[in-house]
């Protein structure tokens, strides 16, 4: 059994390149959000924080999640395609290593979600994002960011193999796509009600957010980074189990 | 070489309570066209997924070109080449690009050369490098049968081949499906429509109820019949053929 990953790789980003709304979608959007809380909100927000903060920086981590929530839900819409269309079983009947359709969706949502990240980043960069993070730091970020869309991925997997309706293979993203809004990602948790807070300081993506804000500043990242690194893993492994366990059932 | 393609013996699966195929029985022998005439939910569709290792059969046994396909399901892989019951074609990639990916996941030295020459010999030339989602649907299915043919596998299954086409689709894949037998390739073909069967089949098998119920030559299965009464009836064209001669095209050229 031949390991086809690669092929099937350039097949699926193939499609990202000639479909346009994708890269819209996935980009656009988190742009739009970042001028948005920069030259709208970001004012008033502003004026409860430290006058030294850098708000496009603070958001910066949030903003970019919010892209990488959205862009999964195109990993999952395209494995549904392949499984609706046929070509999934297609597939499946050839001589090949059958992970390798899956790998091949995983790696093109690595590949274009990183894309992503670098235009987010990019423009950024123009509307004032400024960092005194080193190397190693970056190093972190990119880690940490690509976990976090390793283990989105998978869970957008499972949708993708099980849905029965296009709406329903990319409807599980919207609520991953609002968690920043809920969390550290645009405003302090402060000002929340108590309840919100908990729920707020204590969800995935706040401490994601806050590993990458600390590492971005050139802060000590705490208790942070190991949080985030066992939420991403958890999400991972557990995403990992039922995507398999759905796969196998798809296919004997 | 042995001269059995494939070889169904008593293969039963259930779904939940319901029992799909109850002890099926089907000899394919090398180089034949076999048809699977059912209706619709007889269980065709679940005896391909089986054949071409999709789908763990419960009971039974089931052999493609010798090879089992629950012990030795890579063999089989690599022995047959699926086309399903809607034409599983990349309709994002153009039609060269589709045959060329499926060379690729073949390991086939140059797809470009093989992509080309079956671009070429299902009229697809000029419309190599549009994409596949633009084409009609009996020019999809056409793409679709020639991405089987990549890698020369003996075996072919076509699952439903024309559900879905209008009538001119219908006949440029018959058309196609002819060809092909003329290759010597074995086709295991599933039909809900007698008339196909009869025009494109060696062998006709008949599904019903999770069973075989008949099984032979189409003259074989005229037998079966009450030997005919002579009636003289007037001909009516039908519809079909209104349409098709209005249209400047006829069955069969």
């Amino acid at each position: 059994m031949k390991n086809k990953t690669g092929v099937l790789f350039g097949r699926s980003m193939r499609h990202i390149l000639r479909s346009p709304d994708t890269i819209i979608t996935v980009a656009i959007v988190p742009i739009m959000m970042m001028l948005l809380f920069v030259y709208v909100f970001g004012g008033a927000i502003k004026t409860s924080m430290d006058e030294n903060v850098n708000y496009v920086s603070y958001l910066l981590p949030g903003v970019l999640l919010m892209a990488i929530a959205s862009g999964i839900s195109y990993t999952a819409l395209r494995l549904f395609m392949d499984v609706r269309g046929g070509l999934f079983a297609r597939f499946s009947s050839m001589p090949i290593k059958r992970s390798s359709m899956l790998w091949g969706h995983v790696l093109t949502s690595l590949v274009s979600n990183a894309i992503s990240v670098v235009v987010i980043i990019l423009i950024a960069l123009i509307i004032g994002f400024r960092s005194s993070a080193g190397i190693l730091s970056w190093l972190a970020i990119a880690g940490i960011i690509s976990l976090f869309t390793l283990a989105l991925t998978w869970v957008a997997v499972l949708p993708g193999l099980t849905a029965k309706s296009m709406e329903g293979a990319t409807a599980f993203s919207y609520p991953i796509v609002f968690l920043p809004f809920i969390s550290s990602a645009f405003t302090p948790t402060e000002t929340m009600p108590a309840a919100v807070r908990v729920f707020a300081e204590n969800q995935p993506v706040s401490s994601i957010i806050e590993t990458v804000r600390s590492l971005l500043n050139s802060e000590p990242v705490g208790n942070n980074i190991w949080i985030a690194l066992a939420w991403c893993l958890g999400i991972l492994i557990v995403a990992y189990m039922f995507a398999m366990r759905a796969y196998k059932q798809k296919i004997a | 070489m042995t001269e059995t393609a494939i070889q169904v013996k008593d293969l039963r699966k259930s779904f939940k309570d319901t029992e799909v195929l109850k002890g099926v029985d089907i000899e394919v022998r090398r180089g034949e066209i076999f048809a699977l005439l059912g209706s619709n939910g007889a269980g065709k569709t679940t005896t391909v997924k089986i054949l071409s290792t999709l789908l763990r059969p419960d009971g039974g046994t089931a052999s493609v070109c010798g090879f089992d396909v629950q012990r030795q399901p890579g063999k089989v892989q690599q022995s047959i080449s699926l086309t399903g019951q809607f034409a599983a074609v990349d309709g994002i990639l153009t039609g060269r690009e589709n045959l060329v990916l499926i060379a690729k996941l073949r390991s086939i030295s140059d797809p470009a050369q093989v992509a080309d020459s079956l671009l070429e010999r299902f009229g697809l030339r000029d419309a190599a490098n549009r994409r596949a989602g633009t084409y009609s649907g009996g020019m999809t299915r056409r793409l679709d049968i020639a991405m089987s043919l990549v890698g020369t596998p003996p075996v072919i299954f076509l699952d439903e081949p024309t559900t879905g086409l209008d009538p001119e689709g219908r006949l440029e894949v018959w058309k196609t499906i002819k060809e092909l037998a003329s290759s010597g390739v074995t086709i295991l073909l599933t039909t809900q429509y007698l008339e196909e069967a009869e025009q494109l089949a060696d062998k006709i098998a008949i599904l019903h109820g999770g069973k075989i119920i008949a099984n032979g030559t189409l003259e074989e299965l005229k037998k079966l019949f009450p030997p005919a009464q002579v009636e003289y009836i007037e001909k009516q064209p039908s519809l079909e053929e209104i349409f098709l001669a209005i249209i400047g095209k006829k069955e069969g050229n």
